[in-house]
C-alpha cells in the first residue's frame, strides 16, 4: 500500500520531524517501509504562465510557435501539445529549470528558439495524463511557483501488504495517522465531517440485511445535484501518488474516502438502485461486474440487491448496470460491513482481489461505516457546494463486535518485557493509540478502541506488543536467562543419523542427497519402475507427483541414472522418510529410512554386492553389536530375485539389500552394475549402544588350526557356522576366519579355528578333539573335510 | 720369514682397499684366514723354526692375524656403508605434485548447516528433537492458534492426504507435541523438512528446512529472546551480528517479531541482496502465544516463553551462496559433490 506523507500530515502536525527517521520509526514499531519516494523533488522553477501568441511552424504541423508570459517577461517556446491556445494558463519550466528531473535549456528546436518548456500533467508526475498541457486557473498571479500552488511534493512509501494482515485500522490514512501521532508523540486531529445528526429530519432509505452472520452492518444516504465532474487537482494529486487512477469525481470520493478510513464504499446511480436487501440466492447465475466481466454467483455468493435485482458482488465490486457515470447526477452511497471470510471465500473463488475486498478480509470495524459516509458528504460539499443531502444516514447495524476490556499491571508487563517500562509510559502509548485507560496505582483496566477489537487485540498479552512495539525494541537492555542447568544429550536417533552420515561420507566416500517425499512417475518409468499404489496427495501439483514413496530407494535410483555421466563410479545416501501405507489407525505410517545406492561401471556387481554388504556391517558396529544377512524374498519389483538379502541387527530385520532387477538395469544403465540398501532408522535407533566389555588378553601362545571343506551344491557359508558356534567362549576356541574360498567344479572353503587360553600353553593334543567335533558335525551335514 | 709376513700384510692390506664386494672379500678371506690361506699357512710354517724363533714369529703371526681379521672387518662395513650409500642413490624419486586419487564424499548443504546450529543449540542447554513429516490439522493448525478460516489452512498452500492428514508446512507443527513431550522449563530446537504447495523456480521449493526453536521457562523475556537470537546468530555467522526486531504477525506468538539481520553481504551499508536496506528478513519470532502454551499444557501464569523459526535452507542458500533453490533436490553430484568438507 502506499502512503503519502502530505496524507497523514493532515491529522498529525509533522512540522520539523525528520520524515525519513520517522517512517524508519514506522519500520520497526509498526509495519515494513518497503520503499521511500520523494515526489516532486525532480520539479524545478516551473511557473504559471499565459500563452499570449501561437504562431503555426513554417514545416511542421505539430509543432507551435508561442509567446508566454511568464509575470518577469515574454519567453519564446516551441511547443507540440495539441490544446494550445491564446489565453490559456500553464505551468512552464523556465530555462534552467527541472521537469522529471531532466534539466530544461535554451535550445533552438525546429529552427527557433525555444526558452522554456509548457507541461502536461504527465510532465509533472501528478498524473498519467499526456494529451496535452495542464491548464491553470487563470486568477492565479503569473508566475507563481507551481510547486506552491500544488501539493506536487510529497513523500509517498510504500508498506508490505503482508505486514498489514492483522491491523484492519492501518488499511487507511488515517489509521496510520494515528500510529504515527504516537511515534512523535503528537495528538491525532479529528476528522472533519457533515455530521449525521444535521440529516437526521430527511427521510430513511430502505435498507435491509437477510443474511446477519455475512453482513453486519449497512450505511447507506443519498444526494442529489451532483454538477461537479472532475475532482480538485489536490485530490486527483493524492490518488494518483497512492497508485489510483481518477475517473470522476464521485468514483474518486468513494476511492479516497477508502484510502483515508480504509472503508470501502460504493456510489450506485440513485436512478438505478434507491433501496438496498443484502442476500444470498437459492440457484447459480452470472453477474457482470463493473469491470464488464461475467462473474459466476454461487449460493455462498453475498450480493447487493435492489428490488430484488442484484447490484453488486457484496464487499467485492459493484455491478455494470448499476455504476455511476460521468453523468450521474445523484448517487445512493453505501458503506457496509461484512464478515471477513465470506468475502475472502468468494474473492478467491472468483479470483477477483480488489482494493475492497483486501480489506473487507481484515475484519474492519464495523463503527467506520457511518463515520465514512459522513466524511464523504463533508468532502462532497467542499468540492461541489451546491449538492443537496436528500435521506437521512439510514443505518442497518444487525450485529455489533461486544467490547474488548483487558486488565494488566506493570509487573505482567515487566515479566514479559524482561526490562523496566515505567507506568507513566505504558499509559501514554496506550491512551496515544486510542485505548481507553483507568489507571489504579501499577494497574491498568483497558478498553480496546472498535478498530482494534475485531479480532486484533483480544488479550493482555496483545497490549505488551503495542507497549513495547512502541516503546521499541532497539530501545530494550538484552539479558541472558536465569534458568537452571540440566545435562542434555542427542537422542539415540540423532546421534545415529551424525555417525551414520560420518562414516558413509568419511569412510565410504558416498554423496548425501535430498529427494522428495513423493514419487515421481514419469522419471520412475524412465528407469522401469511402474507407479505403485500408496497413500495418495488431494491436491498435488500434477498427477505424476500424487502417490507418496513407500521406499526412498527408487528416488536414489533416478538419480544414479541423471548422474550415470558424472563418474565410472559414486554412491548416493539419503536419510529422510518413506511412508509404508496406512496403520490400523488409518494414520500415514510415516519410517525415517536410509537409502544407499552404489553405482559402478568398474567393479563387478558381486563386488559391488559385497562392498555395500561390509558398508552396512560398519553400520552395524556403530551400535557394538554384529548384523547378520540372509538371503531373503525380493518384496520390491526393483529388487533382484535372488541376490535380495536381509539385514539383521540385534535380532531385528532392519530392511534389505540387493542388487537391481534387470529390468530396472537395462533401463537404468546397461553398461553399470547397481546394488541398493535401505534400512529402517526408526528401528535402528531402538537398538541399544553396547558398552565395549574389556577382555584381558590371553599371554600363552595361542594355536590355529585350518580346516577346508568342500561345499555341496547351494552350501552357503551359514550352514558351517552352528558346528562352532556353541563353542566360542566354552572352549578355547576364541574365533572363526573364513581364510580361502576356491570356486571349482566343486567349491571348498577353508577356515581357521583360533585356540587360546588365559591359563596356560595349549598343546595340540588339548585342541584336536575340538576341531575334530567341528568336523564330524559338518561330516552330519554332508560337508565333508578336504583331506 | 719375518720379510713374509710383511709381505703378506702388504698385499692383504692392497687387496682389502681394492675389495669392491662381499663376495670379494670373502674370497681375499678365505686367500689368507681359510684354512689353506696364505696366515694359516705361515702358522703351519711355525712348526719348522727353532724354539726361540718359535715364540717371536709365533706373537708376530698372531698379530698379523688379528691384523688381517680386524681389516676385513672394517671392509666388510665399509662395503655396506657403500651398498647403502649405492641403495640410496638409486632409489626411484616419486613425483608428489601429481594429482591425488582421494575419492571424497560429500555432505547435503542442509546436513552441514543444520548440524551446525545443532552444535550451537545443544551447547545452550536445548534439546534437538525430531519429528514427523506427515501430521493432522491440529499439530499443524489447530494447536498453534491459526483459526479455521486463515488462509495458511488453505489448499493453495498446504498438501492435504487423502487420509485426512497433511504434509507440515511449518516446524512449528511440533511445538504441541514438544511441550507434551518435556513440559516447562523447556528448551529444545527441531530442525525438520516443510512442504508448501508452490510452483517451483529458482526462489521457490515446495520442500525446504526449517528449524524451530522453544524456550519456556519462569519470567522468559522478551529481552532474553533478543539476546538469544543475538548470540545464536552471532555464532552462525562466526561474527559479531547486529539484528533489529520488527512487529511481525503470526497467531501462535504474541508479540510476533520479524527478525532482521545486519546483511552479511554488504555488513549494513546497503546493497542489492538486502534492497539496499541494509538488513536481511531472516527468521520470524515471538512469545509463544498463551493458547498454544495452554494447548501444549503448559501453566501460562507460571510460564512464559519465545518460539523462533529459521529457514535453513535459505540460510544454507546465504552461507554458500547457492542462488536456484532447485539445487537442493536436484540430486546432481555436480552441486552436492563440492560439499566435502564436515
Amino acid at each position: 500500500m502506499l502512503v503519502s506523507m502530505n496524507w497523514i500530515s493532515d491529522f498529525v502536525d509533522l512540522s520539523g520531524q525528520n520524515l525519513e527517521q520517522l517512517i524508519h520509526r514506522f519500520t520497526l514499531s509498526t509495519a515494513e517501509v518497503e520503499e521511500i519516494v520523494y515526489k516532486g523533488r525532480d520539479i524545478e522553477n516551473v511557473v504559471v504562465a499565459k500563452i499570449v501568441e501561437v504562431n503555426d511552424h513554417p514545416s511542421s504541423k505539430k509543432l507551435h510557435l508561442l509567446k508566454v508570459d511568464a509575470g518577469d517577461k515574454v519567453y519564446d517556446c516551441v511547443c507540440g501539445a495539441p490544446n494550445v491556445r491564446v489565453g490559456m494558463v500553464v505551468p512552464f519550466a523556465k530555462a534552467g529549470g527541472r521537469v522529471g528531473g531532466r534539466e530544461i535549456g535554451k535550445a533552438e528546436l525546429a529552427g527557433f528558439p525555444s526558452e522554456g518548456m509548457c507541461c502536461s500533467e504527465a510532465e509533472l508526475g501528478i498524473s498519467a495524463d499526456h494529451s496535452g498541457l495542464m491548464e491553470i486557473p487563470d486568477h492565479v498571479p503569473l508566475g507563481t511557483d507551481i510547486k506552491t500552488l500544488y501539493p506536487i511534493e510529497d513523500v509517498i512509501f510504500e508498506v508490505d501488504n503482508k505486514s498489514l494482515t492483522n491491523r484492519p485500522d492501518l488499511w487507511g490514512h488515517y489509521g496510520l495517522a494515528r500510529e504515527f501521532a504516537a511515534l512523535a508523540g503528537k495528538p491525532l486531529r479529528p476528522l472533519s465531517i457533515h455530521p449525521a445528526s444535521e440529516m437526521a429530519h430527511l427521510p430513511s432509505l430502505n435498507i435491509r440485511i437477510d443474511e446477519p452472520e455475512l453482513a453486519f452492518r449497512y450505511s447507506g444516504a443519498t444526494v442529489e445535484n451532483i454538477t461537479r465532474k472532475i475532482s480538485p487537482l489536490a485530490l486527483r494529486i493524492r490518488l494518483y501518488y497512492c497508485g489510483l487512477r481518477s475517473i470522476n469525481l464521485l468514483a474518486d470520493l468513494t476511492n479516497y474516502v477508502m484510502l483515508e478510513l480504509g472503508q470501502p464504499m460504493h456510489a450506485f446511480d440513485l436512478d438505478k438502485v434507491n433501496q438496498v436487501e443484502v442476500r444470498r440466492f437459492d440457484k447459480p447465475f452470472t453477474f457482470r461486474t463493473l469491470d464488464g466481466s461475467d462473474r459466476a454467483v454461487d449460493e455462498n455468493t453475498l450480493m447487493i440487491c435492489s428490488k430484488g435485482e442484484p447490484v453488486a458482488l457484496a464487499g467485492i465490486m459493484g455491478g455494470l448496470d448499476s455504476e455511476i457515470s460521468d453523468d450521474t447526477t445523484s448517487l445512493f452511497l453505501e458503506s457496509a460491513n461484512f464478515e471477513a471470510s465470506g468475502i475472502r471465500k468468494t474473492s478467491t473463488r472468483l479470483g477477483l482481489r480488489t482494493d475492497a475486498s483486501m480489506r473487507y478480509e481484515k475484519s474492519l470495524d464495523p463503527e467506520m461505516t457511518s463515520l465514512a459516509i459522513e466524511r464523504f458528504l463533508y468532502i462532497l460539499q467542499q468540492a461541489d457546494p451546491g449538492v443537496q443531502i436528500t435521506s437521512s444516514l439510514t443505518d442497518c447495524y444487525v450485529k455489533k463486535f461486544e467490547e474488548v476490556h483487558l486488565t494488566i499491571d506493570k509487573a505482567y508487563v515487566d515479566r514479559y518485557t524482561g526490562i523496566d517500562i515505567s507506568a507513566d509510559r505504558i499509559e501514554k502509548t496506550l491512551v496515544s493509540l486510542g485505548f481507553g485507560v483507568t489507571r489504579t496505582g501499577d494497574s491498568f483496566a483497558v478498553t480496546v478502541p472498535s478498530w482494534r477489537a475485531t479480532k486484533d487485540v483480544t488479550i493482555p498479552a496483545d497490549l505488551i506488543e503495542e507497549i513495547t512495539r512502541i516503546y521499541g525494541y532497539d530501545n530494550f537492555q538484552i539479558s541472558t536467562t536465569t534458568s537452571a542447568l540440566a545435562p542434555v544429550r542427542y537422542s539415540a536417533g540423532k546421534s545415529d543419523e551424525y555417525d551414520i552420515k560420518d562414516m558413509l561420507v568419511q569412510r565410504y566416500s558416498l554423496h548425501e542427497v535430498h529427494s522428495y517425499l513423493w514419487n515421481d512417475e514419469k522419471k520412475l518409468k524412465e528407469i522401469g519402475i511402474a507407479p505403485m499404489e500408496n497413500v495418495r496427495i488431494l491436491n498435488a501439483s500434477t498427477p505424476e507427483y500424487a502417490v507418496l514413496r513407500p521406499s526412498v530407494v527408487p528416488s536414489l535410483l533416478v538419480f544414479a541414472h541423471e548422474n550415470r555421466n558424472y563418474a565410472e563410479e559414486f554412491g548416493l545416501f539419503e536419510v529422510a522418510r518413506a511412508v509404508e501405507g496406512l496403520t490400523a489407525e488409518g494414520l500415514c505410517n510415516e519410517r525415517k529410512k536410509l537409502a544407499i545406492v552404489l553405482y559402478s561401471r568398474e567393479a563387478s556387481e558381486k563386488t559391488l554386492f559385497f562392498r555395500l554388504r561390509d558398508m552396512i556391517a560398519s553400520i552395524g558396529a556403530i551400535k557394538g553389536v554384529s548384523t547378520s544377512f540372509a538371503s531373503a524374498e525380493a518384496v520390491f519389483p526393483w529388487q533382484h530375485p535372488v541376490n535380495t538379502a536381509s539385514v539383521t541387527i540385534n535380532g531385528i530385520t532392519l530392511g534389505a539389500m540387493a542388487t537391481l532387477h534387470p529390468a530396472c538395469g537395462q533401463k537404468l544403465d546397461k553398461r553399470a552394475a547397481v546394488v541398493f540398501a535401505e534400512l529402517d532408522l526408526d528401528q535402528f535407533a531402538s537398538i541399544a549402544r553396547q558398552d565395549t566389555t574389556y577382555n584381558e588378553p590371553s599371554k600363552f601362545p595361542g594355536i590355529d588350526i585350518d580346516l577346508s571343506f568342500w561345499m555341496p551344491q547351494g552350501a552357503v557359508y551359514a550352514d558351517l557356522v552352528p558346528a562352532w558356534a556353541d563353542m566360542i567362549g566354552n572352549t578355547p576356541l576364541q574365533k572363526v576366519d573364513v581364510t580361502d574360498i576356491y570356486e571349482g567344479e566343486q567349491n571348498s572353503i577353508t577356515v581357521r579355528l583360533y585356540f587360546s587360553s588365559c591359563e596356560k600353553t595349549l598343546t595340540r593334543e588339548e585342541v584336536m578333539p575340538l576341531a575334530e567335533g567341528v568336523v564330524k558335525t559338518l561330516a552330519e551335514k554332508n560337508i565333508l573335510l578336504k583331506q | 720369514m719375518q720379510q713374509q709376513i710383511n709381505a703378506v700384510w702388504e698385499q692383504l692390506s692392497r687387496e682389502l682397499a681394492a675389495a669392491s664386494d662381499t663376495a670379494g672379500l670373502e674370497q681375499i678371506r678365505v686367500a689368507y684366514l681359510g684354512k689353506k690361506g696364505q696366515i694359516t699357512g705361515l702358522l703351519k710354517g711355525l712348526q719348522k723354526v727353532s724354539v726361540e724363533e718359535k715364540k717371536t714369529l709365533g706373537q708376530l703371526i698372531n698379530q698379523l692375524k688379528r691384523r688381517a681379521e680386524e681389516s676385513i672387518v672394517q671392509t666388510q662395513e665399509r662395503l655396506a656403508a657403500e651398498e647403502l650409500e649405492r641403495k640410496v642413490l638409486s632409489a626411484e624419486k616419486y613425483d608428489v605434485s601429481l594429482p591425488s586419487a582421494e575419492k571424497k564424499g560429500s555432505y547435503h548443504p542442509i546436513t552441514l548447516v543444520q548440524r551446525d546450529l545443532e552444535d550451537i543449540f545443544h551447547s545452550m542447554g536445548f534439546n534437538v528433537e525430531d519429528f514427523s513429516e506427515i501430521v493432522d490439522d491440529f499439530a499443524c493448525f489447530e494447536s498453534l492458534n491459526i483459526p479455521k478460516h486463515h488462509p495458511a489452512r488453505d489448499m493453495q498452500d498446504t498438501y492435504y492426504l487423502e487420509n485426512g492428514q497433511l504434509l507440515k508446512t511449518h516446524t512449528s507443527a511440533a511445538q504441541n507435541s514438544i511441550m507434551r513431550k518435556y513440559g516447562a522449563p523447556l528448551r529444545a530446537i527441531f530442525p525438520g523438512r516443510c512442504f508448501r504447495n508452490e510452483s517451483i523456480d529458482a526462489c521457490h521449493e515446495n520442500t525446504f528446512f526449517q528449524m524451530e526453536g522453544m524456550m519456556i521457562d519462569e519470567d522468559i523475556s522478551i529481552s532474553n529472546l533478543i539476546y538469544f537470537m543475538k548470540t545464536m546468530l552471532s555464532e552462525v555467522f562466526q561474527r559479531d551480528v547486529s539484528v533489529r526486531l520488527r512487529p511481525g504477525f503470526f497467531p501462535f506468538v504474541e508479540p510476533g517479531f520479524e527478525l532482521d539481520v545486519n546483511c552479511q553481504i554488504c555488513g549494513g551499508s546497503g546493497c542489492p541482496s538486502c534492497k539496499h536496506s541494509g538488513w536481511l528478513e531472516l527468521c520470524p519470532c515471538g512469545m509463544i502465544h498463551p493458547n498454544v502454551l495452554r494447548y501444549g499444557g503448559i501453566d501460562t501464569d507460571k510460564y512464559t516463553g519465545f518460539a523462533f523459526g529459521l529457514g535453513l535452507t535459505r540460510l544454507a542458500m546465504m552461507k554458500y551462496g547457492i542462488s536456484d533453490i532447485r539445487d537442493f533436490n536436484s540430486g546432481s553430484l555436480k552441486s552436492l559433490s563440492q560439499f566435502s568438507a564436515k
